[in-house]
């Protein structure tokens, strides 16, 4: 008894140490990014004084009037294109020329912070606060493609005065292109996949990040009614556990937590199970089995999972098939709003291994192959039979292999939309459930309060919590994975 | 029991016939399977050409519980074709596809192959941006993007469909650049040192050896659009139909625009299904090989 309580005692202790180890690498880390980050900046400036105090007159010229110092030096292409971005900057940010009744440019920033402040009436529209949202961050991005494009300007005209100085020649635009296809590649062929990603990627995340810390929603739709910032009060409603949305939040996540467990463990281990057995010796036709399973993941899911869905309805085959055995009286009803959570979440569970299994199998398939042989070899030479070189190598091997696969795969499944959303479309309703139903994961409760009832602040608030989980999860897969590890080995 | 297989006992006679009882029980495992996976693609295809008909001579469209229909014919292609825009979804669909494959499969690439083979500054910093911006639910962001396109006069396009198909796959080079990371480095610097510009050296010796992972990627990018509902539902609309895509169009002829389920219409969408299907099928596993190489090497590589 006694020695117990000293045990638990120093368990307890060895916790609290641990602990506390923890906070303080944490608080030493916090502590040398700030400092690198202040010292960063301070060297910068500093950097950049020198600069312009060393730089020849054109150089500094360049500082106020973009594309000088190439001017000067009889890079006309380059020079004038320089100018034209500074003045097409300047235009831009001056006039704030109008789109869609809303500023872009000088006057979008004081709107980014006001978000409005014309009240409608009948012959005035109402500020659009979303619109201005928006261009308020459009802006921002404009801004600071401008100030990179600012600084290469500096930078090429500096260099071009090393260039004078070592008594070099000055490179004509003609070489200037030829460059972009060799030595500056790089810049060739990122342009086209940057721009894209900032407009379609970059930019709509960032707006629906914002969106998090205002009161835009159902009771203020854009350009009707003016929304205003209000911090960080969405998140203190989603855990103040009193509001309707905290109540439900708890709920969905669990139930998302416990979906994720579940969908991604059943489908490892029947997927795994699946592979070894098609790629047993005395297995026949590997490739004709392979195909069956692979058939199911080329069919669109809309297709696939609708077809599963009416054969689970209550007149479908699968409650014909369970009546006339005499298993049921009446049918079943696995899914819809009439059925008990439990059978919905169960039987999105069962149909999950439809889809899941042939892709884990069609992962641990290649890798099964890929088995050292000289592992199984030193295990026979030890006299170890079949099973035995099954449990201490091959599982192990797998297990250690896929590790990463399982992570993403969990993350996959925190995140998996269709499968909730086209079998069961969140029901069974829960009634007051701020419109998430008992199967609804986050993800398919944020689709819902987005798109269909425009509860955009609550959404957005609802998809950086997802974003958290999902990012911490595959960070550990990322850091743990042998391609991060080996990122510079193979190089 | 006769599951004498120990190391202490191992009796030839009874290893063999153990050894070929697990295969047949392996077998009726295998095909059990397969018909569990296989049923609702019959089943599907099945009520494609079902012709059944009401006491008013109405062509019944709602799912019942036959295994097998009563009668068969292509009463719901006809229908399919006639009452809705479905060969105009057909030809939308497979223009967006084209289009956004050929944009995406060489943007994916050249993202690839500067991450893993050119040096530049900013290089680590770009990698962890891509990892971290994948990561954010993609359509968490659809509505700023409904109305970026939307500034730009472009919703209800399928221009804007292609747009937003190929602008994120600058994003998706991880299991490209894992391809590219195995080329080894030798064999660019010997073409350097015989004077090739780096350009030449994507074109001449990279993209010849990349074909797997070119048409892994070409595969997913042409698929993706067939089955895509969700983006294309809201930039697309519900109400144009002229404009939708195979997946909006089948979904929302279904569902009505209230998400309500016309029921009677189950069997013109299995119709619709049937033909969507075949080619996305007939694909797939022509190109198994490439789609199962482009998959695991993403697996182990995390």
């Amino acid at each position: 008894m006694n020695n117990q309580h000293n045990n638990n005692q120093s368990m307890i202790s060895w916790m609290l140490e641990s602990i506390l180890k923890f906070f303080k690498r944490f608080a030493q880390r916090i502590y040398h990014i700030c400092k690198k980050i202040v010292c960063g900046i301070v060297d910068w400036f500093v950097n950049f004084y020198q600069r312009f105090f060393k730089a020849s007159i054109p150089s500094k010229i360049s500082h106020l009037v973009m594309g000088y110092g190439n001017l000067a030096r009889k890079q006309i292409v380059k020079g004038l294109l320089y100018l034209f971005i500074e003045i097409g900057f300047l235009f831009v940010m001056i006039t704030s020329p109008i789109i869609n009744s809303t500023p872009i440019g000088f006057k979008a920033l004081i709107n980014f912070i006001t978000l409005g402040t014309l009240e409608g009436d009948i012959f005035n529209p109402t500020d659009n606060s979303m619109l201005m949202l928006l261009f308020g961050v459009v802006t921002l991005g404009i801004i600071s493609v401008f100030f990179a494009t600012y600084f290469s300007n500096i930078k090429s005209s500096v260099h071009l005065d090393d260039v004078l100085k070592s008594g070099k020649k000055v490179a004509t635009f003609k070489e200037d292109l030829a460059d972009l296809l060799d030595s500056r590649f790089h810049i060739t062929m990122l342009t086209p996949a940057i721009i894209g990603i900032v407009t379609f990627t970059l930019l709509p995340t960032i707006f629906m990040i914002l969106i998090a810390f205002t009161n835009f929603d159902s009771q203020h739709p854009a350009g009707q009614v003016l929304f205003d910032w209000v911090g960080f009060q969405n998140f203190k409603n989603i855990f103040d556990g009193q509001s309707e949305i905290s109540v439900r939040f708890l709920p969905v996540l669990s139930w998302t937590m416990i979906w994720a467990f579940f969908a991604t463990f059943s489908c490892y281990i029947a997927g795994i199970l699946l592979a070894l057995l098609i790629n047993k010796k005395t297995i026949k036709g590997k490739k004709l089995w392979r195909t069956v399973f692979i058939m199911t993941i080329a069919i669109p899911q809309f297709i696939s999972l609708l077809a599963v869905r009416s054969i689970l309805s209550e007149y479908g085959p699968i409650n014909n098939l369970l009546m006339t055995v005499g298993l049921v009286s009446e049918p079943v009803k696995f899914l819809g709003t009439a059925t008990s959570v439990l059978t919905a979440r169960i039987t999105v569970i069962v149909i999950n291994l439809w889809v899941g299994i042939p892709f884990t199998m069609l992962m641990t398939s290649g890798i099964l192959m890929n088995v050292p042989a000289d592992l199984y070899e030193a295990a026979t030479i030890d006299g170890a039979n079949k099973r035995q070189a099954f449990m201490n190598i091959t599982m192990p091997y797998i297990v250690f292999i896929t590790t990463p696969y399982l992570i993403t795969s969990f993350v996959g499944n925190i995140t998996s939309f269709n499968i909730i959303y086209l079998l069961t479309g969140g029901a069974p309703t829960v009634s007051g459930g701020y419109k998430a139903g008992s199967t609804d994961l986050l993800v398919t409760w944020l689709y819902k309060l987005t798109i269909d009832e425009n509860e955009y602040n609550v959404g957005s608030v609802i998809a950086i919590l997802t974003f958290i989980l999902t990012a911490t999860g595959t960070l550990i897969a990322y850091r743990k994975s042998k391609a991060y590890k080996e990122e510079e080995t193979f190089q | 029991m006769m599951k004498n297989t120990t190391v202490n006992a191992p009796k030839f006679q009874s290893v063999k016939k153990t050894e070929r009882r697990s295969t047949i029980i392996g077998y009726i495992t295998l095909a059990v399977m397969s018909i569990i996976w296989l049923y609702p693609i019959v089943w599907i295809i099945l009520n494609a050409f079902r012709t059944e008909f009401n006491d008013q001579g109405q062509l019944i469209g709602i799912v019942v519980s036959n295994y097998i229909p009563k009668a068969f014919g292509f009463d719901n292609f006809t229908n399919l074709f006639n009452t809705t825009n479905f060969p105009k979804w057909f030809m939308n669909t497979l223009f967006v596809a084209t289009f956004s494959f050929i944009i995406s499969t060489f943007m994916t690439l050249s993202v690839a192959y500067v991450m893993s083979k050119l040096k530049f500054n900013s290089r680590k910093k770009f990698l962890n941006v891509a990892l971290i911006l994948g990561l954010f639910p993609g359509f968490m962001s659809i509505i700023a993007i409904y109305y970026i396109l939307k500034a730009m006069n472009l919703t209800q396009t399928l221009f804007a469909l292609i747009l937003v198909y190929s602008a994120g796959s600058g994003l998706g080079f991880y299991v490209a650049k894992g391809f590219f990371d195995i080329i080894p480095n030798s064999l660019l610097e010997s073409a350097r040192l015989d004077g090739a510009t780096n350009f030449q050296i994507f074109l001449k010796i990279i993209l010849p050896i990349s074909k797997p992972i070119m048409i892994y990627t070409a595969l997913l990018s042409f698929t993706g659009p067939w089955m895509d509902f969700i983006f294309a539902r809201v930039i697309l609309g519900e109400t144009n139909s002229e404009i939708h895509t195979v997946a909006v169009g089948l979904y929302t002829m279904l569902y009505g625009s209230q998400s309500t389920v016309d029921p009677n219409r189950f069997t013109m969408f299995a119709a619709g299904s049937v033909i969507v299907a075949i080619p996305i099928v007939a694909l797939f596993l022509s190109m198994q090989k490439y789609y199962i190489e482009g998959v695991t090497s993403g697996a182990v590589k995390g």
